[in-house]
C-alpha cells in the first residue's frame, strides 16, 4: 500500500516506501493518523462554513432593531378598531363594547380550540382592549373585520377571506381551518391611551 | 450505451474530424439526440413532450435573463420596475409576457408528459431511475414557479409568498423559526424578495443539470414506446434524426402556435388581475389564488378542515407534499409486467374514470373559493388520489388479466414480424 507520496528523505522508491510501513502490533500507520487528522479538519472545517451561510438567511440587524412600536389609542372608541403595523405585520387594536364583552365571556371556555378568556388575552384595567396580531393563524392572511362595514364573521369578531377562518370577539378561533387564537403580542400600557408593543 | 446497430459517428470534413480528436461534442450530440440513437418506430404524438419541455426550459432561461437584465429586487422598485420593462424597454412587454405565459405552458407540457408516463407507465423497470429524476425536475420547477412569480411585488405576488412560506410554520416545534428564516424577516418583505430572485435565477441551470441526468438515464434503455414490448431487433427502431426531430419540429410548430396567441392575445388570461395591485401588507385580496398550475395541490391542502390526532393545517400541509412525494415510491407500488394501458383492462378502467377525473375536480375545486360544494368535492377527489396510487394500483396489478401484447414493436406496426412467424421466439415478451 506505498503511496506515490514522497517520504521524509525526499526519495520516492522503495526505502521512503518501508519507512511509511513502519507498522506497530495493531497495523496501525503512522500514515493512518496524518489521513484521519487531515480529513478531519478539513471535514470540521468545512461545516464551519455551513454556519455564515445558514445564518446570514435570518432576521438581519436592521429587520431586528424594528421590534417595538408605541401607539396612542386616545381616539379609540368603544366599537371601533384600527390597524398599525407591528414588525412589518398588521395589529389590531380593538375597544370592545360592553356586549361584546358580554359575548366572549358567554362561551365555555372548554368548547374552544384553543381555551383562552377574555381576561387572560386582555391587560388588567383594560379589559375592553383587545391588541392581537392581524395575522390569521392558519396561513397569514389579514383577517377582515376592522374597518367599518367588513365581514366580521359568523362570531363578530374577525373573518380570514383566504381560507374561511372565523374569530370571535376576543380573537379567538371558533370556525374554519387556523388552529389557534389570533396572537397577542407582549404589550404594556406605559399610560391610560398609550401602548407600547414588543 | 445504445443498441450494437446504431449509427456511428462517422465525420467527413477535416474541422469537425479535428474536433472529433480533441473535444468530442458534435459526437455527443450525434449519439444523444441524432442519427445515433435509435428510437422505437412507433412512437405517438405523446412522446413529443419531453423534447417541448427542454424548449420551454430553454425559452424560460433566455427571456428570464433578459428580464433579468432590467428588473429590480428591491421591495421598494420591484413592482414600478416590472412596469418600466412593460412600457420603456424595447420589446420588453414581449419578453415578460413570453416569461409568464412560457411557464404555463411549461407546466402544460410537464403534466401532459407526466400523464403520458402515467399511462403508459414509463415508470416501470428499467426506466425507475428516469421517473425518479423526472420527480425531483418537477419539484424543482414548482419551487423556481413559486419564486417567480413572488418577484413582480403584487398583491398575489406577496400573499402567495406569505401563505406558501406560512405552510411550513404547521410543521411543530420549529416550524415558525423556519418560516422566519426562509423569509429572513417576520414577514414578507425586501430580504425575501432579494433571496427568491437569486433563487430564481439559480435553479434554472440546476434543473437544466438535472434534465441532462434525465436524459442520460434515458440513453441507457432507450425510450419507451406506446406498445410497451422492449425494442428486440434494428426493425423496431429508426433515427432520432431525421425521423423524430422532424416529428418533434413539426410538434413545436402547433405548440408555438399555441404559445404566441396568449403572448399576443390573451397575455393576461392565465395570470390574476390582483398581480397588477403593487403589494400591501395591510390588505389581503379577497380571496387567493394560486396561478392555475398549482391548483390541484392547493385543492388538496384545502380539502382537511377537521382535526385528527394532529391540527388540520399540518394534515393539509403533509397530505400537500405527499401528493408528489409518492410519486417516487410509483414504480414499486404497481406490480404488473405489462406497461402499456392499452393492454390493461383494468387498469385502464381505474385510469380514466377514476384518476382522471380526481384530478381534474382538483384542478377545478382547486380554483374555486373555500366554500362549498368545492371543499367536500376536493375531498372526496383528494381521497380517491391517495386510494388510487397506494390500494386500487398495488390491487389491480395482482389481479388484473392483460390483454395479449404483440410480438415486437415491428409486428405491431406492420401487422407482422418475420421473426415471429419463423418462430424465433414465440412466447410474447414484454
Amino acid at each position: 500500500m506505498a503511496m506515490a507520496t514522497p517520504s521524509g528523505s525526499g526519495q520516492p522508491g522503495a526505502t521512503g516506501a518501508m519507512v511509511d510501513e513502519q507498522v506497530d502490533g495493531d497495523g496501525v500507520r503512522r500514515r493512518d493518523f496524518i489521513s484521519i487528522a487531515a480529513v478531519s479538519t478539513a471535514g470540521v472545517g468545512g461545516a464551519m462554513v455551513l454556519i455564515p451561510l445558514i445564518s446570514q438567511m435570518a432576521p438581519s440587524k436592521d429587520v431586528l432593531a424594528q421590534a417595538t412600536t408605541e401607539l396612542d389609542i386616545s381616539s379609540l372608541l368603544p366599537g371601533q378598531a384600527i390597524k398599525a403595523v407591528f414588525r412589518k405585520q398588521p395589529l389590531f387594536v380593538r375597544n370592545l363594547t360592553p356586549q361584546e364583552i358580554a359575548e366572549a365571556a358567554a362561551v365555555p371556555i372548554s368548547s374552544l380550540r384553543d381555551p383562552q378568556s377574555l381576561a387572560e388575552r386582555t391587560k388588567e384595567g383594560h379589559a375592553n382592549i383587545l391588541v392581537t396580531m392581524g395575522v390569521c393563524t392558519h396561513l397569514g392572511c389579514v383577517p377582515l373585520g376592522v374597518a367599518e362595514g367588513e365581514n366580521k364573521g359568523e362570531y363578530n369578531g374577525y373573518f380570514c377571506p383566504c381560507h374561511g377562518s372565523h374569530y370571535d370577539t376576543a380573537g379567538r378561533i371558533r370556525k374554519g381551518p387556523a388552529p389557534t387564537n389570533l396572537l397577542v403580542p407582549d404589550y404594556e400600557f406605559t399610560s391610560d391611551t398609550t401602548l407600547v408593543i414588543g | 450505451m445504445s443498441f450494437p446497430w446504431a449509427r456511428a459517428y462517422q465525420p467527413k470534413a477535416p474541422l469537425m474530424r479535428y474536433l472529433d480528436e480533441k473535444l468530442p461534442l458534435p459526437r455527443f450530440v450525434y449519439n444523444a439526440v441524432g442519427a445515433g440513437y435509435p428510437v422505437p418506430r412507433n412512437l405517438n404524438y405523446m412522446w413529443n413532450f419531453g423534447v417541448l419541455a427542454g424548449f420551454c426550459l430553454m425559452l424560460q432561461i433566455v427571456t428570464g435573463v433578459v428580464l433579468a437584465m432590467h428588473y429590480a429586487p428591491n421591495a421598494l422598485v420591484a413592482f414600478d420596475s416590472v412596469e418600466h420593462i412593460m412600457r420603456d424597454v424595447n420589446w420588453g412587454w414581449m419578453m415578460r409576457y413570453v416569461h409568464a405565459n412560457g411557464a404555463s405552458f411549461f407546466f402544460l407540457v410537464i403534466y401532459i408528459h407526466i400523464f403520458r408516463g402515467l399511462f403508459y407507465s414509463s415508470y416501470k423497470a428499467p426506466r425507475e431511475m428516469i421517473w425518479l429524476i423526472g420527480v425531483v425536475i418537477f419539484l424543482l420547477l414548482m419551487a423556481t414557479a413559486f419564486m417567480g412569480y413572488v418577484l413582480p411585488w403584487g398583491q398575489m405576488s406577496y400573499w402567495g409568498a406569505q401563505v406558501i412560506t406560512g405552510l411550513f410554520s404547521a410543521i411543530p416545534m420549529v416550524g415558525e423559526p423556519l418560516q422566519i428564516w426562509i423569509l429572513g424577516g417576520f414577514a414578507p418583505d425586501n430580504a425575501a424578495l432579494n433571496r427568491f430572485f437569486s433563487l430564481h435565477f439559480l435553479l434554472p441551470f440546476v434543473i437544466a443539470g438535472a434534465v441532462i441526468l434525465h436524459i442520460w438515464a434515458l440513453h441507457i434503455p432507450g425510450s419507451s414506446n406506446p406498445t410497451g414490448v422492449e425494442v428486440k431487433a434494428e426493425s423496431d427502431t429508426v433515427p432520432f434524426h431525421p425521423y423524430y426531430t422532424a416529428k418533434d419540429g413539426f410538434g413545436l410548430g402547433i405548440f408555438l402556435l399555441l404559445l404566441m396567441t396568449f403572448v399576443f392575445f390573451l397575455p393576461n388570461a392565465l395570470g390574476h388581475p390582483d398581480n397588477y395591485i403593487e403589494a400591501n401588507r395591510l390588505a389581503t385580496p379577497a380571496e387567493i389564488v394560486p396561478e392555475w398550475y398549482f391548483w390541484p395541490f392547493y385543492a388538496i391542502l384545502r380539502a382537511f378542515t377537521f382535526d385528527f390526532i394532529l391540527p388540520a393545517k399540518l394534515w393539509g400541509v403533509l397530505a400537500m407534499f405527499a401528493s408528489i412525494l409518492l410519486w417516487f415510491f410509483l414504480p414499486w407500488l404497481d406490480r404488473s409486467p405489462v406497461r402499456s394501458g392499452h393492454y390493461r383492462p383494468l387498469f385502464r378502467k381505474f385510469f380514466w374514470f377514476g384518476l382522471i377525473p380526481a384530478m381534474a375536480i382538483l384542478f377545478w375545486a382547486g380554483g374555486a373559493p373555500a366554500e362549498e360544494p368545492y371543499v367536500m368535492l376536493s375531498q372526496i377527489a383528494t381521497a380517491y388520489y391517495f386510494l388510487h396510487f397506494l390500494v386500487f394500483l398495488p390491487l389491480i396489478s395482482w389481479i388484473e388479466q392483460p390483454e395479449p401484447l404483440p410480438y415486437s414493436i415491428t409486428e405491431a406496426v406492420l401487422g407482422e414480424d418475420k421473426k415471429a412467424v419463423l418462430g424465433e421466439n414465440t412466447a410474447p415478451a414484454t
